[in-house]
């Protein structure tokens, strides 16, 4: 059985504690965050920033482990632990586990 | 404060975390505020008065380590309670937050059972600690009680420049003879509270009370810069308090007081003496013993503040006083100068 993009237990489980409106609010304010942390991520791969880039990663892996996107999570921990990449095929690759973790979040959460 | 509706502050870059952790933290019914980054936390925590701060060690301008260190560098911070929570991996973050003073280490994701058990221990243990202190202040002034919280209690003492004063009430024995015992007790606590203000606002430290009679010392456990002039300045405020209260006991058809004060300044050894179950902080040393003579010679010039030379000298005239005859006072071998207000 694939993983799912979100794992619903972890979402559930936000909803319980924090409130469902307000896991909406916080989830909307992931979607206006994020593409900010990936820029710059991206940005600090350009700079061979190590510094720059782990602390970006660390924040969407933090970010994506909130509400249960664990393969967004988990790719984003790779990159904080294993430093800057060789190229931008990893980048690539997390970006588009955003857009399919946030496509489903957006799904869960207002659809 | 109740372990419920205290005051927190969440410090956290992230946009996602912070408003998570403020939503957590204010449905464990406390009140929340929130920093972007370790100075502002800083800030804040100088310009108002928090209970607990929740705190993120990844973050730019000024990251949880740094804040860590200069709330242990800072006497009013150092013991306000830290929880720390980052998605940082690695034992050794761990091991440098607690070293530097946190509470506690959780990871993120923060489990919010395990966050409202450590919220409400931190803050528990706080509010011991906070009980403590204030018992601490109550039998000790708040100048002792800061000198033990940062160099802790030791029996011993140090050789310091400080003046000591003593005062009294004027026929006081016969005064509480023609009153009810109630009336005395009153009368006492009225005329403490005055004097207690009329020093502690110059910077003095009361060390003893006895019946009627009272001690100070300006100049320890902290150093004053002035401390014959604050002392001077002291017995002023302290009289012309005395003054304020007839006004009152008068209009009550009350007998006046009247109050002698003498100070003198000096080297004087400083300390804690007693023994481990029961010690007192307090100044011993001719100054001392020289300030109780002068405080009963106002009795025989008349006066009610008398000092002696070295206290003269250092007012470098700022204080007008009137010089009486030298006294050989007992136990002295040489004659002391005294001047009068």
């Amino acid at each position: 059985m694939p993983t799912p993009v979100i794992d619903p237990a972890t979402l559930s489980e936000l909803r319980d504690t924090a409130g469902a409106d307000f896991v909406n609010e916080l989830a909307t304010a992931f979607f206006e965050e994020a593409p900010g942390l990936l820029a710059e991520l991206r940005a600090a791969w350009g700079a061979k920033s190590a510094e720059r880039f782990r602390r970006a990663a660390h924040s969407i892996k933090s970010n994506g482990l909130t509400f249960g996107a664990s393969t967004l999570g988990a790719m984003a921990r790779e990159l904080e632990l294993g430093g800057l990449p060789a190229d931008t095929a990893p980048l690539d690759a997390l970006e588009r586990e955003y857009e399919r973790a946030a496509a489903a979040l957006k799904e869960l959460c207002h659809g | 404060m109740a372990e419920r509706g205290a005051r927190l502050l969440v410090v956290d870059d992230n946009k996602v975390n912070r408003l998570l952790l403020m939503r957590s933290v204010e449905l464990l019914g406390h009140r929340v505020a929130s920093a972007e980054n370790g100075r502002m936390a800083l800030e804040m925590l100088r310009a108002e008065p928090f209970d607990l701060v929740v705190l993120d060690i990844e973050m730019p301008e000024m990251d949880g380590f740094q804040v860590l260190e200069h709330m242990v560098a800072d006497a009013n911070l150092r013991d306000l309670p830290v929880l720390v929570t980052s998605s940082l991996e690695g034992l050794a973050h761990v091991v440098r937050c607690i070293e530097l003073g946190a509470d506690d280490y959780l990871h993120k994701p923060v489990n919010s059972v395990l966050l409202k058990a450590r919220i409400g221990s931190s803050l528990e243990k706080k509010r011991l600690r906070d009980q403590q202190r204030d018992m601490v202040r109550r039998f000790a002034t708040s100048e002792v009680a800061q000198d033990m919280q940062q160099s802790g209690f030791a029996l011993g003492g140090r050789r310091i420049h400080a003046a000591a004063m003593f005062s009294d009430i004027r026929g006081f024995t016969s005064l509480a003879e023609s009153q009810t015992p109630e009336e005395t007790i009153e009368l006492l606590n009225s005329y403490y509270t005055l004097m207690f203000e009329a020093i502690s606002s110059h910077g003095g430290v009361v060390n003893q009370m006895i019946g009627d009679g009272l001690m100070a010392i300006f100049g320890a456990p902290l150093p004053l810069q002035e401390p014959s002039l604050s002392a001077v300045r002291a017995a002023l405020d302290m009289q012309e308090m005395i003054t304020l209260l007839n006004v009152e006991r008068a209009a009550l058809d009350k007998p006046a007081i009247r109050i002698g004060i003498g100070i003198s300044t000096g080297d004087m050894v400083a300390g804690y003496t007693g023994t481990h179950q029961r010690a007192t902080y307090t100044c011993i040393g001719d100054t001392v013993n020289l300030a109780s003579r002068l405080e009963t010679h106002t009795k025989a010039i008349g006066r009610g503040i008398v000092v002696d030379g070295a206290t003269y000298a250092a007012l470098e005239n700022r204080i007008a006083l009137e010089k009486f005859e030298p006294v050989t006072f007992k136990g002295k071998s040489v004659p002391t100068e005294v001047y009068a207000v």
